[in-house]
């Protein structure tokens, strides 16, 4: 009898505690949704503002009846051709070449680390400390000497240089994540530096190698002061095709808005695509 | 031939450090399953990435079928490793991972296939596992598939480091027992390390007992529990451990729970010629035949078959075919007493563990008497651990 009538009893404790579990909970689903938000607004903004005819776009307090145009992005696909090929090339060029310098790197500063792996990774990561204002007069100078002023290659060189050691950081702490033994097992196996990389590391680093690219892809993609500098008209990238949209006088945010929001497009598309390995391959590494 | 031999091997990891394998002399015979077993850090892992050739020799060499092998590559030793955790390659299939190192090798494929086949076949692995891959299998399956790697590779010699500590214990008795069998139907030499004493006496042909680094004892399981060299495979090897006392000497043996222990003339004769006046007594839980039980066990004597030796129970282990039971001896004190002690709690005194019938033991709380056999006395000196001869 007594222990009929005691069993109920710690049911409203537990339902209590659930609760605040609960308040809890939605009180973090709150947080993260408003940090969303904050994030997305702007954006939000500048896609809004890009089919807003030029007079509706700099009016206060902001309108939101009006009628859409796509004349500002009109504009905007006329012009951007070149630079979205150089974008492109600078983008695509010097990623490929950052993977193709930085996986070999990452292999012996791990898997097989070399004498004095601690001072390399160091000083790869160092250069990233020097501010690079600092460096663009003797950049300029080497790139005049060279005859690579306003020149493709150089953008895609500059652009390898400047990611690869964000690259090395990133592929070593993946292949650190390659158990030990299962390298023992691939040796025992009669498996070569080769198949080694082949068969046994890439494979679980892909994830890893996947988001480090899209990483490198959007840095160069966005990078302007470079480009700004040593560029004219021959190797100009897509921001620097948004500076050339504010006009010296006259009404430019909608068509700002137009030239932004279309160069920020395959940077999302690219993000929604990888975005699976891109949080795997973020969440396995250092960068936790 | 493909036997194994440790000459002199040692493995100092850094400078100064104490070695982790200690001028290890071992030689496992063709066909023979030798088990390396010692406490946590003892050696043994060491010990058998040597043999690999994933670590490498800072003394001593290794032979294998009576080739020195200390400088060749792991992958022409003609050896393939179990390890701890499978290490299966993620990516391929288990047909792919089993027949790995054959494509190293390159096989033809038409032969690869048959080769797994037939391995999986032989580890009642079912043919349709062969095309997932490990993520997509049981702890059990995955162990097998490590086998099986190592099976189809047809080598010279397996070594195995604890392939069986990531299975529940249910699966490890079940497959300790297949594990035994394949080796004994392959008939191919095997080097397995574990540190469950339990696994290196049902499993090994012969066991290596290392604590240190160094070898204690190698013999087969029934001469290491019946003759162990020294005190510590004494205690490492038999479940429940033995029983360990240090117990002054006196005429004619040890004093024990306030009588005297009868000793072999020959273990008396080698405490005399070292002088010592106090020895380790090493008794089995079951060689303490339970005799007497309730009141007139209150205490022990010398008797002339051995000794009968008398003590409070405090706890029953029921294992279900037998019991254990936990048992404090009547310390020197108690008895002196006369028989005033017996309804007096017995305080201090030495904890034993018998191992009793488990149909009707003894209830905590009760006085019981055990006799023991002199021939069942292990004597061990107290500084060095060695056995004194008895
Ligand atoms: N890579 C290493 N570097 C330095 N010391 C090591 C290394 N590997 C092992 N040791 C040391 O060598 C000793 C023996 O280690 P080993 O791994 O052979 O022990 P073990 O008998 O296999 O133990 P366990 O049962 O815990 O696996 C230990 O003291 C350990 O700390
Ligand atoms: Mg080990």
């Amino acid at each position: 009898m007594t222990a009929v009538a005691q069993a109920p009893a710690p049911a409203p404790r537990r339902a209590s505690r659930r609760v605040r579990e609960m308040t809890g909970q939605a009180g973090w689903t709150v947080l993260g949704w408003a940090v969303g938000i904050a994030f997305f607004i702007p954006v939000l903004w500048m896609v809004i503002t890009a089919f807003k005819p030029e007079s509706a776009a700099e009016t206060w307090p902001p309108q939101f009846a009006f009628s859409p145009t796509l004349s500002e992005f009109r504009l905007v696909f006329s012009g951007m051709g070149p630079f979205i090929e150089h974008s492109a090339i600078a983008t695509v060029g010097s990623t490929i070449l950052v993977l193709v310098l930085a996986l070999p790197a990452a292999y012996a500063l791990s898997i097989h680390p070399v004498a004095g792996w601690r001072d390399s990774l160091f000083f790869f990561i160092s250069t990233k400390m020097l501010p690079v204002v600092a460096a663009i007069g003797p950049l300029y100078v080497i790139a005049l000497k060279a005859h690579l002023l306003d020149n493709i290659w150089l953008l895609i060189i500059l652009y390898a240089a400047m990611n690869l050691p964000l690259a090395i950081w990133m592929i070593r702490s993946f292949m650190l994540e390659v158990p030990g033994e299962m390298l023992e097992a691939a040796r025992l196996d009669g498996a070569g530096r080769i198949r080694e990389i082949v068969e046994v590391i890439m494979p679980v680093v892909s994830p890893g190698l996947v988001s480090t690219a899209l990483i490198c892809v959007i840095f160069a993609w966005n990078e302007l002061f470079l480009a700004l500098n040593l560029t004219v008209t021959n190797a100009s990238t897509m921001p620097m095709f948004l500076i050339s949209s504010v006009p010296q006088e006259g009404l430019y945010i909608a068509h700002l808005s137009a030239a932004a929001t279309v160069a920020s497009v395959p940077v999302i598309i690219v993000g929604w695509i990888a975005q699976r390995s891109l949080v795997r391959g973020l969440s396995m590494g250092a960068i936790k | 031939m493909a036997g194994v031999k440790y000459v002199g091997v040692s493995r100092v990891y850094a400078k100064g450090a104490a070695p982790a394998v200690d001028a290890l002399d071992l030689e496992v015979k063709d066909g023979e399953f030798m088990v390396l077993v010692g406490p946590s850090g003892s050696g043994k892992t060491t010990a058998l990435r040597m043999l690999a050739g994933l670590e490498p020799l800072d003394g001593g060499r290794i032979e294998i079928a009576g080739r020195d092998i200390s400088d060749v590559q792991p992958k022409d030793r003609d050896i393939a490793m179990v390890f701890q955790n499978y290490a299966l390659y993620p990516s391929k299939t288990v047909a792919e991972n089993m027949g790995f190192a054959l494509k190293m090798r390159r096989v033809p494929r038409d032969e690869r296939d048959r080769r797994v086949r037939e391995a999986a076949r032989i580890l009642d692995l079912d043919p349709a596992l062969l095309d997932r891959k490990p993520k997509q299998l049981s702890g059990g399956q995955r162990q097998r598939v490590a086998m099986g790697r190592a099976i189809v590779r047809e080598p010279k010699v397996f070594l195995m480091d604890e392939p069986l500590s990531n299975l529940d214990a249910k699966l490890r008795v079940q497959t300790r027992s297949q594990i035994a069998e394949l080796q004994r139907r392959l008939g191919i030499t095997t080097v397995y390390v574990t540190h469950d004493q339990v696994e290196a006496m049902t499993m090994g042909h012969r066991v290596a007992v290392l604590s240190g680094g160094k070898l204690q004892q190698c013999a087969s399981p029934r001469e290491l529990y019946d003759n162990p060299v020294n005190q510590f495979v004494a205690g490492f090897i038999g479940s429940p451990a033995m029983n360990l006392v240090s117990a002054p000497l006196a005429d004619g043996g040890v004093r024990l729970a306030g009588t005297v222990l009868p000793l072999g003339a020959q273990v008396r004769a080698a405490a005399a010629r070292e002088k010592l006046t106090e020895l380790v007594i090493g008794i089995r839980p079951e060689h303490l035949h339970l005799h007497l039980v309730g009141e007139a066990a209150a205490a022990g004597g010398a008797r002339a078959d051995g000794a009968e030796l008398a003590g409070e129970v405090l706890l029953v282990e029921e294992l279900g075919a037998d019991a254990l039971l936990h048992v404090r001896l009547v310390g020197d004190a108690a008895v002196a007493d006369g028989p005033a002690a017996a309804e007096a709690p017995v305080v201090g005194g030495t904890p034993v563990v018998a191992r009793a019938e488990g149909r009707k033991p003894p209830a905590p709380g009760q006085r019981v008497a055990f006799r023991v056999q002199p021939d069942d006395v292990f004597a061990f000196h107290p500084q060095t651990g060695a056995r004194l001869a008895g």
